[in-house]
């Protein structure tokens, strides 16, 4: 049985190989609304910070909520302006 | 539970999958955000149902951190304008960045804490469990006398700590710099080569120190090693960034939004949660080849944007001569008798905010029967596609956009070149001069068309501190002014035409 530290490195270097191969085809026309995009999903850390908030322990449970915070800024934020720029470039098709 | 749980996660993870690769089409691109987001709901979802199933949480806690960080991001995105793009993903990187440094930070307290709590209930002969909510099932195997987190989870946390941390101030001078508030110049220390070492050993060593030399009732030691982890990171962060240039942010920032992803898929690490080391190093991998394309545009090798000084030496602090300055009223009687049209987009089109000025000269143009067309460099604007956002904005159509390999043969058999505030890019020194810092850099050759105009506010160097060898030549005429009412009157003029 694997321990769990290197199952998660397969993840970890068969997941950049997969973002690697999707993404040298992205046109240069979109390389801003992928910046965008794929900074949103880096507010994934949204689920850890979750788990946190929760802790029974005051301290723990006080930085859990600022990174909840903080992740959703990063989430909501970059999602709706990513979706700004794309419906710009949608409007003439 | 754990079950329909983590099939949620999977589901996500493929969305996050789906979503990226629909990201490269423009005609998918929108749906491809919105399914995006809606991987990020579902994983929200999950994680909140897995919270709930552990035990007793603090909602009001958690409700009002997803409250806060909504509106603040919701008001930010919804009023930010287009110029202002690079800046606002840099600070959202930022908080990504935060956000996982925080998380470690939290589990490592919470950890430590719970582990107290198991040995004074041993010690005390109750068989009790603790709540351990989120931590991984291979770490609460090593319950008992040892802490919860194994030394695995020990360098995981130091790592996001740290990638988390630099993100995080990385992305807040890139802000800053892109913003104004600071100057774009470089600086640099003393021997900031070791100070960044140093710095980066006392974050990875304080934050694993954590976990290993802490004895049981000493909170106060935890607390002081997780502070030094954390600060250390937070200057690192700072010391990373300050010696970049303005005009390389935007590989900084591209570079950072590789970073945040990877600060994600640590934290992935320490809960063991794939969907988290999914996305977060798809994320990694977009940023880094984002970094690469930039790097390769400007034909430099990202240790040199990241680490080396400009060298200002040779003829560019000369003063210019020779410059030829006109008014719109050249500008429009020129552009009234070509027939094949470039324009050439710069930052100083975004900072004036001149794309919809732009547009309508284009269009009154095409309108006479002139072939227009504009040349995109790749590192034009302040964020690798800046100017193709920008243009969108003004409803520029796409088939005038060129990138620049497909258009640079044809500036010699174009009648004008219009550069509007464009200045690096255009320089024809980085193809001749060997002292030039920007020498190899591909550029846009505007001084091979039959006239150039140049509009800029000032003849004040370009980030390099270079002389533009565009600007003293005979075919070359500067018009001076803020990009917009430059291009707003020469519109007018060509209307007396």
């Amino acid at each position: 049985m694997l321990s769990p530290l290197l199952i998660g490195l397969y993840v970890f270097v068969l997941a950049v190989f997969v973002g690697r191969e999707l993404l040298t085809k992205v046109p240069h026309t979109l390389h801003t609304p992928l910046m965008s995009g794929a900074n949103a999903i880096s507010g994934i850390t949204i689920v850890g910070a979750l788990t946190c908030a929760s802790f029974g322990s005051k301290p723990a449970a006080i930085i859990g909520m600022l990174a909840v915070t903080a992740a959703m800024i990063n989430v909501v934020g970059g999602y709706l302006v990513t979706d700004r720029m794309l419906k710009k470039f949608q409007r003439r098709d | 539970m754990q079950t329909l749980i983590h099939v949620t996660y999977m589901v996500a993870s493929v969305l996050f999958i789906v979503g990226i690769k629909r990201l490269s089409a423009v005609k998918t691109a929108r749906s491809a955000n919105a399914i995006s987001a809606f991987a990020m709901l579902l994983a929200i979802v999950a994680a909140m149902l897995d919270i709930a199933h552990q035990g007793e949480i603090a909602w009001l806690w958690v409700g009002m951190g997803l409250v806060a960080g909504s509106a603040i991001g919701a008001y930010l995105a919804l009023t930010v304008r287009m110029e202002g793009m690079p800046e606002l993903v840099g600070f959202f990187n930022g908080m990504g960045g935060l956000a996982s440094s925080l998380v470690a930070v939290s589990m490592s307290i919470f950890a430590w804490i719970a582990w107290g709590e198991l040995l004074s209930a041993q010690t005390a002969g109750m068989t009790t469990t603790v709540g351990v909510a989120g931590l991984p099932e291979a770490a609460a195997e090593t319950r008992g006398a040892a802490p919860l987190l194994t030394p695995d989870n020990a360098i995981t946390i130091a790592l996001s700590i740290l990638v988390g941390g630099v993100t995080l101030t990385g992305s807040l001078v890139a802000w800053a710099k892109l913003k104004g508030v600071m100057s774009g110049g470089q600086i640099f220390l003393p021997g900031h080569k070791a100070i960044n070492l140093v710095l980066l050993v006392i974050t990875l060593g304080a934050g694993i120190a954590a976990f290993f030399v802490v004895p049981l009732g000493s909170i106060t030691l935890l607390y002081q090693l997780l502070a030094v982890a954390v600060v250390a990171s937070f200057i690192l962060g700072v010391t990373f960034a300050i010696p970049v240039g303005g005009a390389d942010m935007p590989v900084v920032i591209s570079l950072l939004n590789s970073f945040s992803g990877i600060a994600a898929a640590m934290t992935g690490f320490v809960l063991y949660n794939n969907l988290l080391i999914i996305s977060g190093s798809l994320v990694g991998a977009a940023g880094m080849i984002l970094t690469i394309i930039m790097c390769r545009g400007m034909n430099r090798p990202l240790t040199n944007v990241l680490f080396a000084k400009f060298s200002l030496t040779g003829g560019d602090k000369e003063e210019y001569i020779n410059v030829k300055s006109g008014d719109p009223v050249d500008a429009a009687i020129a552009l009234a008798n070509a027939s094949n049209v470039i324009f050439v987009p710069g930052y100083g089109l975004a900072a004036g905010q001149a794309q919809h000025a732009t547009r309508e000269l284009a269009d009154m143009l095409e309108e006479r029967g002139v072939n227009v067309r504009y040349a995109i460099h790749e590192v034009a604007g302040r964020m690798p596609g800046h100017m193709n956002v920008l243009l969108a904005e003004a409803n520029v159509p796409y088939d005038q956009l060129y990138k620049r390999e497909d258009i640079e043969a044809d500036f010699k058999n174009s009648d004008v070149a219009v550069v509007i505030g464009a200045n690096d890019v255009v320089n024809p020194a980085a193809l001749d001069d060997e002292n030039c810092p920007l020498y190899g850099m591909p550029i846009l050759p505007a001084h091979e068309a039959q006239q150039a105009f140049v509009i800029k506010r000032s003849l004040a160097a370009g980030f390099a501190g270079m002389k533009n060898t565009l600007f003293e030549s005979d075919k070359t005429l500067m018009v001076f002014g803020s990009a917009k009412d430059v291009i707003s009157s020469i519109s007018e003029e060509l209307k007396q035409q």
